[in-house]
């Protein structure tokens, strides 16, 4: 075993300097949107890309603090941590202001503050805590029912508050589940769940059912030999069916109006420009607009200002789009790549169970928010305002990634120091 | 305990995917498909508002009232105003640089990059002169919009205007921007949904050069305006055109009913003004002195001034009294001048005595209709004079006094009825009696209705007792629509036995009674003057009628303000409008003349009349003065 002299050493410098690049290309990306001839300075602090320059100081000095801190603090405390932001959630009930139709904001002076946005690590700690608790098996149903409670608790207070999107993102712990021994078929029931949703509400209920059945029946061709295959594959193809049903209800009837809208909208189903397809529309229009090598830094027309909504929050990805083309687009997917490679890669070599579960949850979160995020402005996933992670403009986005993945940082650097 | 391996490579590979398939998205819509590339050489997509034409509104003989004339917006984006020569945009639209300079610094805080507008509502002929040459200016765009224009100068009050929309509007209806037109008043505003249509958007490429390149995506996106819904009025033009004319110079309004159905068939307000003075480019000056004129020629007395109903509220005390079965036609109470005999108030003129219930209507008896309110409020089936004053309040809330008829117009007034707590707190509990508040029984004292009101109540007694909440259209749109609440019968809740001799009486009010001199050869009047009290000046002259007495077709309030008894101004008018509505002709050309350049009040604003001048001749005017009139309750 060794001492660790010096809280710099043994830090992952790959993932520290993934980081730096995404915050500082998505601060210029900021600049770049809501840019102002009038204020043209990057750190005029009336400005939203002023502003970002604080929450970027802000979210290193937070960085520095949690490298500080003992490695052994944040396994210790999960909990403890987990019951604080739940309690925070809470209370935005009695704080909040109304916020886009969300309340999920608490004014602290002249900050608002998104406890939903800072949920997200402290779920991830405690989940982690509980399943490196020894004795513990992923395929037992006790384990499984205790890890939905510890996700769903939050996501339905998020829910409560209006703001789907946060609470969706929890769904992706889904991978972290698979990887600590959640069944693969559970995963591939999750992932057919969300395909079916989307042919019915596509294709008509007959056409779908009559398919179903076709594969059911070409199945159980293939495997007519064993009577228990078959059994599974006519249930299966019961459940599919129930499913294929359910879903008209859970559209017409749980869904609201504006939720509706939009998945209609992604379906292509509801063309309307002026109101909820407007967004995708023009963020599509000025993504398309940048081509190969895009316009230029500063030379976008279409996310300025008018067409495109949101521009330096949601839609940030849209300013990388026009500006900087698709070798824009490729060097920030590429980057994304690269992190969830690496944080996948230093997860697997740790020794505690706690960390690796813990890196695990930062790459499904960074995920979610990526998928949804950059899918909506190209039109392959609903418009729900989560944030592009290290991009989007605002503090409590940037400093909630910024701890979750120096958690992870400082948890890889503190390794060796932990015996198996 | 780590379970397999191999899990981290499917979770790793499902990543992957994601980032492929959204790479290969990428690449179609940025490299591939050129219909958003074509932006990338620096052109700009510039979505341009197509403004449906709003609906047109037409008399009930299909005569047209209100049409749109097509005018341009010129429209700014300042970020793409740039090397253009200001000096000649400026002398093609008839501003000076200083104006430019600030209407583009207005442009340019609201938004560099959005449009906005620059100069509002130019001429065809300005337009003509500008389109020509607007290649030279880059960042400017017109805009087609219409106005409204009234090829008659009548029924101001009755269109209402339109007007740029409020932010408060804006924020709440995400259909309005800011800029946009609506519905500010009358039936502009009550029918705004039906009128605006549906608004369309194109989207065009420009050039640097700001010259159309074309519509994008071949138009995949535009969406087409709809127009507005044409309204058909129950308005009758020539006869609203003829009341504006007869309530000339004088101040007050005429409405009037057809029973059978409740259409409103005209409804002034005098002084009146010419609608056209507030469209277009001289409007805000327009409004500003209208606004001033000391006859508030902007106030809707049609349906928002109230007046004591005086003598016409007799009418309904009349029934009242018989369905509560305390008044019978045989019923006769003295008269010596007042209530109770011998110099009591409220007084009485002189006639003979005493009188039965159809000579109290034609004579218009005080006395008589304090005993009848007397016999209402001490009615011994009722344990306390406010149990009684409650089945009054609600028996003429059924005429539609004291509440608001839901009708189509906006801004319709409830009037004032007293209420139990009012006199508890005037009086103190239980301290009143009948007697105390006798006016009521009158029409006087606290209570206030509107002309709409009256004129309601006197199509309910043409139907002998019920009425449909009066309104102004009469269908919508192509599919000739009419919505289910105008057609519901309201009852007044008195039996049609009453009703004969109330309508006899009112019929020997105009054979021999108050109104004998405004007799139309051939067809039977049912009238009833009246005179509001006026504490601050001259009584307010007021008639009720209806016509023909069978079958009636026409039922009309007209009140003229400060001009004394009711036969002498309200009675003739009433008269003169109704033979020009059944008979399409004016047999009584001395009558008409007398009505017509009768003068109440010196000078009142006269439609066609440029504003400035006519602002003059009402300083000048000597007669009332302003206070008294001013006041309309």
């Amino acid at each position: 075993m060794r001492d660790q002299k010096n809280i710099l050493q043994n830090i992952d410098w790959v993932l520290v300097a993934l980081f730096s690049v995404m915050v500082l290309i998505g601060w210029v990306n900021i600049y770049a949107a809501v840019y102002n001839e009038e204020h043209s300075s990057i750190f005029d602090l009336s400005q939203s890309y002023g502003k970002q320059a604080l929450w970027i100081i802000g979210a290193c000095i937070l960085a520095l603090m949690i490298l500080v801190i003992d490695g052994k603090f944040y396994a210790a405390f999960s909990y403890a941590i987990y019951v604080v932001f739940i309690l925070l959630l809470i209370s935005t009930f009695a704080f909040s202001r109304d916020v886009k139709g969300s309340f999920g904001w608490i004014d602290i002076g002249a900050f608002k503050l998104q406890p939903a946005e800072f949920a997200k690590f402290a779920t991830n700690m405690a989940l982690a805590k509980y399943l490196s608790t020894l004795d513990i098996r992923m395929q037992d149903s006790r384990t499984k029912l205790i890890s939905t409670l510890i996700l769903g608790l939050p996501a339905v207070i998020i829910l409560l508050q209006n703001d789907t999107g946060s609470a969706l993102v929890f769904a992706s712990f889904i991978f972290v589940l698979y990887r600590e021994g959640l069944s693969g078929n559970i995963l591939l029931l999750a992932l057919v769940s969300v395909a079916l949703f989307i042919l019915a509400l596509l294709v008509k209920n007959s056409t779908l059912i009559g398919i179903l059945i076709g594969l059911a029946l070409v199945f159980i061709l293939m495997v007519r030999k064993n009577k228990r295959n078959i059994i599974v594959i006519v249930s299966g193809a019961i459940i599919a069916i129930g499913m294929v049903y359910s879903v008209d209800y859970v559209y017409n009837d749980v869904l609201q109006a504006h939720q509706r809208t939009r998945i209609d909208v992604l379906l292509g189903k509801e063309l309307d420009l002026k109101g909820a397809g407007y967004n995708v529309n023009q963020s599509k229009i000025a993504i398309g607009s940048g081509g190969l090598f895009g316009k230029g830094f500063l030379q976008g027309t279409q996310t300025k200002y008018d067409f495109v909504p949101e521009q330096s929050t949601d839609f940030i990805f849209c300013t990388v789009g026009e500006e900087w083309g698709f070798m824009g687009s490729l060097v920030v997917i590429g980057l994304f790549m690269a992190l969830l490679g690496r944080i996948i890669f230093v997860a697997e070599r740790q020794r505690s169970q706690y960390s690796r579960i813990y890196g695990y949850g930062v790459a499904s979160i960074i995920f979610f928010h990526l998928m949804i995020n950059i899918g909506m402005t190209i039109g392959l996933a609903p418009v729900i305002g989560i944030p592009l992670p290290f991009f989007s403009y605002g503090g409590s986005s940037l400093w909630s990634f910024t701890i979750l993945l120096f958690i992870f940082i400082k948890l890889d650097s503190y390794r060796l120091q932990i015996l198996r | 305990m780590n379970v397999s391996s191999g899990r981290n490579s499917v979770i790793f590979i499902i990543f992957i995917s994601v980032g492929i398939i959204y790479l290969i998205r990428l690449f179609y819509l940025q490299v591939v498909d050129q219909s958003y590339t074509a932006s990338a050489t620096n052109n700009v997509m510039r979505l341009i508002t197509d403004y449906p034409s709003r609906g047109l509104i037409y008399d009930r003989k299909g005569e047209l009232l209100v049409y749109n004339e097509p005018v341009y917006d010129l429209m700014i984006t300042p970020r793409q105003a740039k090397n253009l020569d200001t000096l000649e945009l400026c002398r093609l639209i008839g501003i000076s640089i200083e104006e430019y300079v600030e209407k583009f610094n207005k442009a340019k805080s609201y938004s560099a990059y959005k449009a906005s507008l620059f100069e509002k509502q130019l001429s065809v002929e300005t337009y003509a002169a500008l389109q020509e040459k607007l290649y030279k200016f880059p960042g400017f765009y017109v805009e087609a919009r219409t106005l409204r224009k009234y090829p008659l100068p009548i029924a101001a009050h009755l269109f209402g205007y339109i007007g740029e929309v409020d932010t408060s509007i804006t924020r709440q209806d995400s259909y309005y921007k800011d800029g946009d037109y609506i519905g500010k008043s009358g039936i502009e505003k009550s029918y705004e949904k039906e009128l605006r249509g549906r608004r369309g958007v194109r989207r065009v490429m420009v050039d640097v050069f700001n010259r159309e390149k074309g519509s994008f995506q071949n138009g995949k996106y535009d969406t087409a305006s709809v127009a507005g819904e044409n309204l058909k009025l129950s308005i009758d033009g020539e006869l609203q055109f003829y009341g504006e004319q007869l309530m000339r110079n004088k101040v007050g309004s005429v409405v009037a009913i057809e029973p059978s159905t409740g259409e409103i068939l005209c409804m002034v307000s005098s002084p009146a003004y010419d609608p056209n003075l507030l469209v277009g480019r001289t409007r805000t000056k327009n409004y500003l002195s209208l606004l001033r004129d000391p006859y508030k020629p902007l106030f809707n007395r049609s349906q928002m001034a109230t007046y004591p109903p005086g003598s016409t509220f007799k009418l309904v005390m009349a029934l009242i009294a018989q369905q509560e079965q305390t008044l019978f036609p045989s019923t006769r109470y003295p008269c010596y001048g007042g209530y109770p005999p011998g110099g009591g108030r409220p007084k009485c003129h002189p006639h003979s005595s005493p009188l039965d219930l159809k000579a109290s209507i034609a004579q218009s008896c005080n006395s008589y209709y304090s005993y009848v309110f007397r016999s209402v409020i001490d009615n011994n089936k009722y344990k306390s004079t406010a149990d009684a004053f409650a089945f009054w309040r609600k028996s003429i809330e059924k005429f539609g006094i004291g509440i608001r008829l839901p009708s189509d117009l906006p801004n319709v007034l409830k009037g004032s009825v007293p209420s139990i707590e009012y006199y508890d707190k005037y009086f103190g509990k239980g301290q009143w009696r009948s007697s105390t508040i006798i006016s009521l029984g009158i029409g006087q004292g606290e209570l206030g209705i509107t002309p709409l009101q009256n004129a309601n109540i006197i199509a309910g007694i043409a139907n002998r007792g019920y009425y449909y909440t009066p309104h102004v259209v009469k269908a919508i749109g192509d599919e000739m629509y009419l919505p289910e609440e105008f057609r519901i019968r309201n009852s007044f809740g008195i039996d049609r036995k009453y009703f004969d001799i109330v309508v006899d009486g009112m019929e020997s009010v105009v054979e021999s009674g108050t109104a004998a001199s405004t007799r139309i050869k051939g067809i039977i009047v049912c009238g009833k003057t009246g005179t509001a009290q006026n504490p601050h000046g001259k009584d307010h002259s007021m008639y009720v009628a209806f016509a023909p007495k069978y079958n009636p077709k026409i039922a009309i309030a007209v009140s003229v303000e400060n001009s004394g008894f009711g036969s002498q101004w309200a009675a003739p008018i009433a008269s003169l409008l109704i033979e020009q509505y059944l008979t399409d002709t004016i047999t009584r050309p001395e009558m008409d003349k007398r009505m017509r350049e009768g003068v109440i009040l010196p000078e009142i604003a006269l439609p066609k009349v440029p504003v400035e001048k006519e602002k003059k001749i009402t300083q000048k005017s000597p007669a009332i003065p302003v206070k008294a009139i001013t006041r309309v309750n």
